[in-house]
């Protein structure tokens, strides 16, 4: 245990190791404690950032959780209604070539209302981020069962667990995008653990990279947890994901440019 | 610079005038019978031009949502449908007028309800006057009663759009939209480089981050929002009212109509004068501004007034409310995608009004 007296003469610009990107605003984040919403905005401003980007982004944010990442980014946003992200950022990046577009987006959203425009966007090569924050439910309405849900899971709207012969089988939308020839970049990553971080930063700067090389379009998963959701800690959700939701959602990479 | 003389249909004009207009954008989705407009922008091929983008989207949702994306970049941008396609749209409109985003939208209406048909009709009043979508909001709604207008009204519903921060719907219809008249353009305007300061194009270091959204979670904050928007449909009420009167000077009775139904009541009226009935005209060119204090001063002048709308009666409950009481107000018009005719008019005013 260090003094109060001791952290005084710790916190000195000299012994600084880390901190919070300019980015990210000084808003309070709505997210539940433990989510991985928080991360995945902090590791896309601190790209943005490190970049030079923050002029020249304009990104669209869901109806979902993340409705709000225009309180936490210091970036000019537009939010879109449910599902339509891709198409509101496939007319900005038509009109506005030169700028960095990314949407964000998680599964309900992108992978239930928003299907035709996320396949659509992505058939046309829209030369655009799409970040998928993939946990498995509908997390803002209060945890029903999403495309995503896992066979077996439980939620508000599948309360003895999902029955595929009735409710269908989770939707593999990273899986579909990659088939199609106007994506350029696919990967599926998280953001639970320090080397996780990492890599989907990296993704996140190779997809900013394929952007001003006008590529076509990146998509990137980031397989995430619920723990409000879910039922579970913060630290019972991620060995959930772990164990659970990998196996049926592998990470790494779909789709590799050919360099 | 002076105007170009063409032979063209609706459609053609509508696509034309938004080229010369300067527009940024168009998106749209094939749906008869508006079709045309973006068949004609992708043989024009404008980004060769003016570098204006014309995309086909996947849906009219999809449409739309780009409209929404475009406009919040402070572009000109534009979509175009018919009926069924609009109804679809309403969601994205509906965020249009919340986040206040200027844009323009044509319908070319036909029949419905439902798959309906595809001749003329103007049954579409109610879901481009009363909103359309969720929430309480008034789109400025333009109806062109010819070629010419519908060339006209895409360079003044641009004006009207951004001058307000409000999208404009051109109400047009099938008939309009399909026939050919002779129609002057206006020269080519620049597309405009300067954008309006709450475009999202990029958050330069001077200033604060621009944030488009229609979300307002604090309800306080809504209701004020709310009431910003009634303030600005008010301002519009006072502002922008349009209308055209044909023979009104010493009418005894009065025909109210627009678009096609409006031509056709205008025949309508020499017919009856022919026959010695004194009877005059007035044609909303707004119908969102509505003529409501010109319609209310006319019920002072004459005995009847009749409405006459290719639909079961949707704007005759807007004349209604502007005649209060004051005078008979019926309404004629036919449905399904037929035509009225001068002659049912002239009929339907004397059994309805003048017997009635």
């Amino acid at each position: 245990m260090v003094e109060a007296t001791g952290i005084k003469e710790i916190i000195k610009p000299e012994n600084l190791v880390y901190k919070k990107t300019k980015i990210m605003t000084d808003n309070t984040l709505s997210y539940c404690p433990g989510c991985g919403h928080g991360t995945a905005h902090r590791i896309l401003a601190e790209v943005i950032d490190e970049e030079g980007l923050q002029s020249q982004t304009i990104g669209v944010s869901p109806v979902g959780c993340s409705v709000l990442l225009y309180n936490y980014l210091d970036v000019d946003i537009q939010q879109a209604a449910h599902g339509r992200a891709p198409a509101v950022a496939t007319a900005i990046k038509r009109l506005l070539p030169d700028k960095f577009v990314f949407t964000y987006q998680g599964d309900g959203d992108l992978a239930a209302i928003g299907t035709a425009e996320t396949i659509h966007a992505c058939n046309r090569g829209e030369n655009i981020l799409i970040i998928f924050i993939n946990n498995g439910i509908y997390g803002m309405t209060g945890g029903q069962m999403a495309p995503t849900t896992l066979p077996g899971m439980k939620s508000s709207t599948s309360p003895y667990g999902r029955d595929v012969k009735t409710m269908g089988n989770p939707l593999k939308m990273t899986d579909i995008v990659a088939t199609l020839p106007g994506t350029y970049y696919v990967t599926r990553q998280s953001v639970h653990t320090p080397a996780n971080v990492r890599k989907t930063k990296k993704a996140i700067r190779k997809a900013v990279q394929y952007q001003k090389l006008d590529k076509g379009t990146c998509f990137i998963e980031i397989v995430s947890n619920c723990p409000s959701g879910w039922k579970m800690t913060p630290v019972q959700s991620n060995k959930w994901m772990e164990e659970t939701m990998f196996p049926y959602y592998p990470l790494g990479d779909l789709k590799t440019p050919e360099e | 610079m002076k105007k170009e003389l063409r032979l063209m249909k609706g459609n053609e004009a509508v696509a034309e005038a938004a080229i010369r207009a300067g527009a940024d954008g168009y998106f749209g989705y094939p749906i008869t019978p508006q079709s045309e407009i973006l068949e004609y922008l992708m043989e024009a091929n404008p980004a060769k031009t003016t570098g204006m983008v014309v995309l086909q989207a996947e849906s009219e949702v999809a449409a739309i949502n780009m409209v929404y994306g475009g406009a919040a970049c402070g572009k000109k941008v534009m979509t175009s449908s018919s009926s069924p396609g609009i109804s679809l749209k309403q969601e994205g409109i509906s965020y249009i007028a919340g986040a206040e985003l200027p844009c323009l939208i044509v319908n070319v209406v036909r029949g419905g309800p439902g798959l309906g048909t595809i001749q003329p009709a103007q049954s579409d009043y109610f879901q481009s006057v009363k909103g359309g979508g969720h929430g309480d909001y008034h789109l400025i709604v333009l109806a062109p009663a010819s070629v010419q207008e519908m060339a006209d009204f895409v360079d003044l519903g641009f004006e009207l759009a951004f001058k307000y921060r409000n999208p404009v719907l051109m109400l047009s219809d099938g008939a309009i939209g399909q026939m050919m008249e002779k129609v002057y353009l206006s020269p080519q305007k620049e597309r405009s480089t300067v954008f309006p300061d709450w475009a999202t194009t990029g958050k330069p270091a001077t200033r604060e981050r621009n944030i488009i959204t229609s979300l307002d979670l604090d309800p306080n904050g809504m209701e004020m929002h709310n009431h910003k928007l009634q303030a600005k449909y008010n301002e519009i009420r006072e502002k922008e009212v349009r209308y055209e009167e044909f023979q009104t000077e010493d009418a005894e009775y009065l025909l109210v109509a627009y678009g096609t139904s409006a031509r056709v009541s205008q025949k309508a009226v020499q017919l009856l004068r022919e026959q010695g009935i004194k009877v005059g005209l007035l044609r909303p060119i707004t119908l969102f501004p509505f003529p409501t204090k010109r319609i209310n001063e006319l019920a002072g002048q004459v005995k009847g007034i009749l409405s006459v709308e290719m639909s079961a009666g949707q704007m005759v409950e807007d004349v209604l409310l502007a005649v209060n009481g004051k005078v008979p107000v019926k309404h004629f018009g036919r449905m399904g995608g037929i035509v009225t005719t001068p002659e049912e008019v002239v009929e339907n005013l004397k059994s309805k009004i003048i017997g009635g």
